[in-house]
């Protein structure tokens, strides 16, 4: 009996299909594609999607999405949502602004104030699914919805206005904009954010396939109770997850107001389902426990490329919107198909 | 089996109540190092409620909990897996998208290097759990394939694996084979005895007689919070075991009675055969017309009568 076990043990898996079985595939193979697509219009047009201005835009956008799903795509591993990264960001970039900008604050005493509120918000996002036991995805939407709610009326309170401008005239600001906002690559304008977002991808995927800590994520996104059995501190890596997803709706928030010098209490609206959509067109699982930070990377691709695609090809910039739904809805149902081959890869 | 030291793990009159229910009332049972103690019992009877005082679920009403001859009073089943009593849960036991490598060192990762830079130790964790599996006779080719793709019993094999390899004396397996097929069931009961001669003190619960016969030693029947006695190997049959057990598995009893019968026919046909080679032919289609289907497969794969020593054991 052994040894009719260890024959059917012992078939190779194809390399096309270990190849296919990898969480990031599909959306390697549909970035390339959108891209692709985009690019052969762009020729024809003539519209400088393919130069150098077009590959910046695209990159541009792209990197912030990456920043947010990154984290978002861990915590979804994890086995949990966090709809309130967008109410987060609305309220760090309002921090900051109106500590920069109406108390005088040197600005990175701002960033700083900032970062210590995203790490509550996290807390409390964790310590609140945790401890009730309710669904992440209500627990959040409430947050978020307080984040919003209390960012417009505390930022109509102090200033009156629901956009916060000047924030280059806060002291610091200089040096806050070299590490944030500066621009590489010459004339081309490549923003540093991208840096930013490649940095987070290659901690996010040494994290997680590198570390104990990502092993955990994967168990107690996998199989909470299996993974609480076995001795994995559970909730601990939970709220980590969801300080982890604040913390860098933070930092996008950062990076944008001091781009910008204003920060606006609409701005980070729909973030967090972008975020979703990158990580799962990625090959993140929504029930958890399986995907990569490189396929929410890649599925950020995309995203940015479909939005400024659009754009450079002249079509209303509103019809982005049906092809990522297309896009998102092609890419589960393949992303559940290959999760099936995997399921069996042993034949 | 030897009482002169102090059994591995031991309860001594235990009863539990949830509450006027009595789940368990008066049962003591002891496990010994290098033993397998079955634990059996019908829907209802109490083995659930047992194991979970074992493994340190519950704490007992009533009696005491030795272990190694101290007594013992767990309040989680982490303080239970600090001694080396490990429990292997049905379905609790892995993580079915994980890769084996993964899942075996889940929560204890082999770490290398020092502060923020110490990583997991990918390398180390694949071949420690490439060598343990060696060990249980299972060969995987890849440490990454998700657990999933394993059968049910190679499942279970490698949680008993794991719990073997962190340093468990007792094992306290839950129903390991209830959901497994004829030929899944004899490899986690191959494992059971592997783990037994590893020097450990299997508890191994089940509720199918023909699973804990040939691997236990000691039997203990639980019916309706009570037990009905323990017995080893040599003071009951398999038949007698079978009756213990609750009457309405009558039909349960009866198909593996059938099962015999076919076997012992099988036997005959081949010393038939083995005797009498001009009959040879006639015996076989005779006997191929009584076989069930599966010995009516073996047959015409092979061309001949299949031999039944290692069938018989089983």
């Amino acid at each position: 009996m052994s040894a009719t076990i260890a024959t059917e043990r012992m078939v190779r898996v194809r390399p096309l299909r270990r190849l296919l079985v990898r969480p990031e595939t599909g959306a390697v193979v549909g970035s390339i594609a959108v891209w692709i697509f985009f690019a052969i219009i762009g020729v024809a047009q003539n519209n400088g999607f393919v130069s150098l201005r077009g590959t910046s835009s695209w990159l541009s956008v792209s990197a912030e999405y990456v920043i947010l799903a990154v984290p978002v795509a861990l915590l979804m591993i994890g086995g949990e949502f966090d709809l309130s990264v967008g109410g987060m960001i609305a309220a760090a970039g309002m921090i900051i602004a109106i500590l920069s900008t109406q108390f005088g604050l040197n600005i990175w005493l701002a960033i700083i104030a900032a970062f210590i509120f995203a790490v509550l918000v996290g807390m409390l996002n964790g310590y609140l699914v945790m401890r009730t036991g309710l669904p992440s995805f209500i627990v959040t939407l409430g947050t978020a919805y307080i984040l919003f709610g209390v960012t417009s009326g505390v930022t109509s309170a102090v200033t009156g206005l629901t956009v916060v401008s000047g924030v280059d005239q806060a002291a610091g600001y200089s040096s806050a904009h070299a590490i944030f906002a500066t621009a590489l690559g010459g004339g081309q304008q490549f923003p540093i954010e991208i840096i930013w977002a490649l940095a987070l991808v290659a901690l996010a995927t040494w994290l997680l396939l590198g570390t104990s800590f990502g092993n955990w994520i994967f168990g107690v996104g996998g199989d909470a109770n299996a993974a609480r059995n076995i001795g994995v501190p559970v909730t601990r890596v939970k709220i980590l997850l969801f300080i982890g997803t604040a913390v860098c709706a933070c930092l996008l928030a950062t990076i944008q107001v001091v781009t910008f010098t204003t920060a606006d209490v609409l701005r980070g609206t729909n973030q967090e389902f972008v975020a979703i959509v990158a990580a799962v067109v990625g090959g993140v699982l929504l029930t958890g426990g399986y995907g990569s930070a490189i396929g929410a990377m890649f599925g950020a691709l995309a995203f940015g490329i479909v939005q400024q695609g659009i754009v450079f090809a002249g079509v209303n910039a509103e019809w982005y919107r049906a092809v990522i739904g297309l896009i998102l809805l092609l890419a589960v149902m393949l992303n559940s198909y290959v999760r099936k081959l995997a399921m069996e890869a042993r034949r | 089996m030897s009482t002169q030291t102090a059994p591995l793990i031991e309860v001594q009159h235990v009863s539990k109540y949830f509450g006027s229910v009595i789940a368990l009332k008066d049962i003591s049972i002891s496990v010994n190092a290098s033993e397998v103690m079955c634990l059996l019992g019908d829907n209802g009877a109490g083995k659930s409620t047992l194991i979970k005082i074992l493994s340190g679920v519950h704490q007992p009403s009533e009696g005491r909990y030795l272990f190694e001859g101290k007594e013992m009073h767990f309040s989680s089943p982490r303080d239970a897996l600090s001694v080396g009593i490990a429990t292997v849960y049905q379905d609790l036991a892995m993580i079915p998208l994980m890769g084996i490598s993964r899942n075996f060192f889940l929560g204890s990762e082999p770490t290398q290097g020092w502060g923020p830079f110490r990583r997991f130790n990918v390398k180390f964790a694949d071949q420690v759990t490439r060598e343990e599996l060696g060990k249980m006779g299972i060969q995987v080719r890849e440490m990454t394939q998700p657990v999933g793709t394993l059968s049910g019993g190679e499942r279970q094999s490698v949680a008993i694996a794991r719990a073997v390899y962190f340093g468990a004396k007792v094992l306290i397996l839950d129903e390991p084979t209830a959901a497994l097929g004829v030929k899944e069931a004899g490899v986690v009961l191959r494992y059971i005895a592997q783990a037994r001669s590893r020097g450990l003190g299997v508890i191994f619960i089940t509720h199918n007689p023909h699973h804990a016969y040939p691997i236990g030693d000691h039997f203990t029947i639980l019916n309706r919070g009570s037990s009905y006695g323990t017995f080893a190997k040599s003071e009951i049959s398999r038949e007698e075991l079978t009756g213990m057990m609750a009457g309405g598995e009558a039909l349960e009893e009866l198909s593996h009675e059938l099962a015999e019968f076919a076997r012992t026919d099988e036997k005959a046909a081949a010393t038939l055969a083995d005797a009498a080679r001009e009959f040879e032919a006639v015996a076989g289609e005779l006997h191929v017309e009584q076989l069930p289907p599966k010995f009516v497969d073996a047959e015409h794969q092979h061309e001949q009568l299949p031999s039944v020593d290692g069938e018989g054991k089983r």
